[in-house]
């Protein structure tokens, strides 16, 4: 059954139980003033209108939900309006009577007791819902043990009914005895007032009202029920049953005591709106990082919640390293004012941010000898150990602040250094991933700036392979056919490493491809390069290079060392490996045209089964576990064992041979590797 | 890590060098050559403990190439360790550069000029 259709049905209920109650009473009184033979019980009307209180107590158990901090004064406004609208009928009855007080009708029991009938529904709705919202309080933050308390009175309250049924007079000892008993039960839990505490200035006096607006429709009730039962024509009075006047007396408790204890609560609600305020300040500073707010908005917060904290007159934030001072109720010139005035050593070494980290909450405040400003508090805000601004606080009495302001004051500033000590984190984290994503397009950006694909020749096979320690590198290789037959490869390493050594390489690429297509000598290449990275090279960083011309018509190999390390050519007739190493100097290292005497030009005639090995030191230089170089022996040995592969074998055994040689270790260095092996066979 | 020291031989600064220059202490060494050479003496490079230079750290020695031969100051580099001569040599430093083997040397042909 969904709460809806129990508050329906117990709605039915109750109005069902109101109906047969009046009309089997009304008719029972017809029976007994026409002394019908009618057999009727007379427990019938007692029934109905038990089952009337059930009902209407159930249709409000359903209805008024549970007591919360913010529906207190929901909860007594509910109890003002009904109270209003069942007032309002009982006066309209009280009106009827009124009129017609001469006359007949009013004299009729059956009149009499119609009209009480009414009174009786109108009463108990009152009664039945005021119960339940009082009971909604004082559950409240409920015990077990209150829990139980209540329910011993519920249950109390469920036997006064059937002792009703007894018809009891008002008065007599037995139902005194139950009233006294039921009374006093409601004056225990009568003491359960928390949500008194909840209520701010301003809704305690509304409470204050709403209750005793209630008690004056309880006085008015009170007064039309003892009215209808002063005529004695009533068949069934109220006033006769335990069970309402318990009712009558709990609520009459509760509504005195709850005014009372409001009353009482009065003036020093301020202190505890206060303590809530400062609870709520601080969960808004702890929680504005979290929040993606800015380190502004959070010294916002900071300077506000703390001038509100300390009922501060007029507040300032300095940052160390910001000029923009945040401040309220103080201009520029009255700030300056401040300063110069302060006289308390450790005040100006706070202010001054010379702050020495020795902190002791008492140093903090201090008077001032200022034509406004009496008290200030000085506060050091320290982010990772260091002094990063300064909070003050004024105020115009003189000892305005007391220890336990300073010590809020220091709570909240410690809690928006953690704040802005975890917003500089999160930006740094930010700002590093952001670097990462750039080295990674700098990557991919590289990685386009090789070859990847190296020309083909029937003369040649030719293979090459780069690898950058960092994401990117300085090595760089390259291949261009500048005319038929004719093919210049290249390869370089620039100086340094990662970033500065990626771009470097990007001109070396740049002035490849423009100098190439000059179709010139290789020297001629190498002066032209030299003189063009000269100018735009800083003047630290040099670039190394060999440079290769196949002339495939010729079969000559044309090439020219400018400090690169020397290439390794296998010679297949003679079964031996000669070092390229024509002297030579770095492009860069000489910017002037003294450079070109030191390019050196060689020659040789390729023969089919030949090799040309060209490699950067990132090879030659690796180092084992045991310190040793690789060197160029190290990578001889290797072109040795594998001279009858092919290109891409070759490439690929040396870099195996090169791994076994490392071991666990990782080459960490730019490396480069390009195998030419070349074949006269297939081009006669 | 490296560790630079300077002294002073008469009218000679006496740079020694001692661990391995990579592109981080090679702001030391540019240190050393720049005070060096704002100095105005000749300048005597000890690289006995020299075991390790990458090329940024070689990028510092070249930066100075030009700007000593305008101001005329000798730069005599000594003591070379096999593998260190060798990186020289390869890039060709060895043609610009005046590199001797011991310290004897270095005096004598700096007491010549």
């Amino acid at each position: 059954m969904t709460q809806k259709l129990k508050i329906r049905l117990s709605f039915l209920a109750g109005l069902l139980s109101w109906l047969l109650f009046a009309l089997f009473d009304l008719y029972a009184l017809f029976v007994a003033k026409y002394e019908l033979k009618v057999n009727l019980s007379e427990l019938l009307p007692q029934i109905f209108l038990t089952t009337f209180i059930l009902s209407t107590l159930t249709f409000y158990r359903y209805k008024i939900t549970k007591a919360d901090s913010v529906n207190f004064l929901d909860l007594l406004w509910r109890v003002f309006i009904t109270g209003l609208v069942t007032t309002i009928g009982s006066l309209i009855i009280r009106l009827f009577f009124y009129v017609f007080a001469n006359s007949a009708i009013s004299k009729n029991p059956i009149t009499i007791n119609f009209f009480y009938h009414l009174l009786v529904g109108l009463v108990i709705i009152f009664l039945i819902s005021t119960f339940v919202i009082w009971k909604r309080l004082i559950l409240y933050q409920k015990s077990k043990n209150l829990l139980q308390l209540w329910g011993f009175f519920e249950y109390a309250l469920l036997g006064s009914m059937i002792f009703d049924f007894f018809g009891n007079q008002f008065f007599t000892v037995n139902f005194n005895t139950v009233l006294i008993f039921l009374s006093s039960f409601a004056l225990i839990l009568s003491f359960n007032l928390k949500w008194i505490a909840y209520l701010n200035f301003k809704q305690k006096w509304k409470s204050i009202l709403f209750i005793l607006l209630s008690g004056i429709y309880v006085y008015h009730f009170l007064l039309n029920l003892t009215n209808f039962s002063s005529t004695n024509e009533l068949s069934i009075n109220l006033i006769d049953r335990v069970y309402i006047n318990a009712i009558f007396v709990f609520i009459i408790l509760y509504a005195g005591i709850s005014i009372l204890v409001t009353l009482f609560n009065l003036p020093t609600s301020s202190v505890f709106e206060q303590k809530l305020k400062e609870a709520i300040d601080f969960q808004k500073l702890s929680q504005s990082i979290p929040s993606g707010q800015s380190e502004n908005q959070t010294y916002d917060i900071l300077l506000d919640s703390s001038m509100s904290a300390v009922f501060a007159d007029a507040a300032f934030l300095k940052l160390k390293n910001n000029d923009n001072i945040l401040s309220r109720n103080i201009d520029q010139n009255m700030i300056e004012e401040v300063h110069e005035n302060v006289n308390n050593n450790s005040a100006k070494e706070i202010i001054s941010f010379n702050f020495n980290g020795d902190f002791s909450n008492n140093k903090v405040s201090t008077s001032l000898r200022h034509s406004t400003f009496k008290s200030i508090i000085t506060m050091p805000i320290m982010v990772k150990g260091s002094q990063h601004g300064v909070l003050v606080l004024l105020q115009e009495v003189a000892d305005a602040f007391n220890r336990e302001m300073v010590d809020i004051i220091v709570t909240f500033v410690s809690q928006a250094s953690i704040s802005i000590e975890n917003f500089t984190l999160i930006s740094e984290a930010i700002e590093n991933e952001r670097y990462q994503e750039q080295l990674k397009i700098a990557k991919t950006v590289q990685n386009s700036l090789l070859p990847s694909k190296l020309n083909t020749h029937p003369d040649f096979e030719i293979v090459a392979e780069s690898h950058a320690a960092e994401e990117v590198g300085g090595d760089y290789y390259d291949m261009v056919e500048s005319q038929d037959g004719v093919f210049n490869f290249i390869i370089g390493d620039v100086s340094g490493k990662g970033t500065s050594a990626a771009f470097n390489m990007a001109q070396m690429k740049g002035i490849f491809h423009s100098l190439v297509l000059q179709n010139g000598k290789p020297a001629e290449f190498i002066m032209l390069a030299n003189a063009a990275l000269g100018m735009c090279l800083e003047k630290s960083s040099f670039i190394t290079a060999s440079y290769f011309q196949i002339d495939t018509i010729k079969k000559k190999l044309c090439h020219v060392r400018a400090g690169h390390c020397p290439a390794l050519y296998f010679s297949r007739s003679t079964n031996k490996i000669q070092l390229l190493e024509s002297n030579g100097l770095g492009l860069g290292i000489l910017r002037n045209s003294e450079y070109n005497d030191f390019v050196k030009e060689e020659t040789l005639t390729y023969h089919n089964g030949d090799i040309l090995l060209a490699y950067t030191d990132g090879i030659t230089e690796a180092r084992n576990a045991d310190n040793k170089l690789y060197g160029i022996e190290g990578l001889k040995t290797s072109l040795v064992k594998h001279t009858d592969c092919t290109a891409e074998e070759i490439k690929q055994r040396i870099i195996d041979d090169l791994q076994v040689f490392l071991g666990d270790l990782e080459l960490d260095d730019d490396y480069t590797l390009s195998v030419m092996k070349f074949d006269t066979t297939r081009n006669g | 890590m490296v560790n630079i020291d300077i002294s002073k031989e008469h009218d000679i600064q006496l740079i020694t060098v001692v661990g391995e220059i990579d592109a981080s202490s090679s702001i030391e060494l540019d240190d050393a050559l720049r005070s060096a050479s704002d100095e105005g003496s000749g300048i005597i490079i000890n690289l006995e403990g020299l075991d390790y230079i990458s090329s940024a750290g070689l990028g510092v020695f070249i930066s100075y190439i030009d700007e000593l031969k305008t101001k005329r100051i000798l730069f005599i580099l000594f003591g070379m360790q096999p593998a260190v001569k060798e990186v020289f040599d390869i890039l060709g430093l060895n043609q610009i550069m005046k590199i001797v083997t011991d310290k004897d040397e270095a005096i004598k042909i700096a007491n010549e000029i």
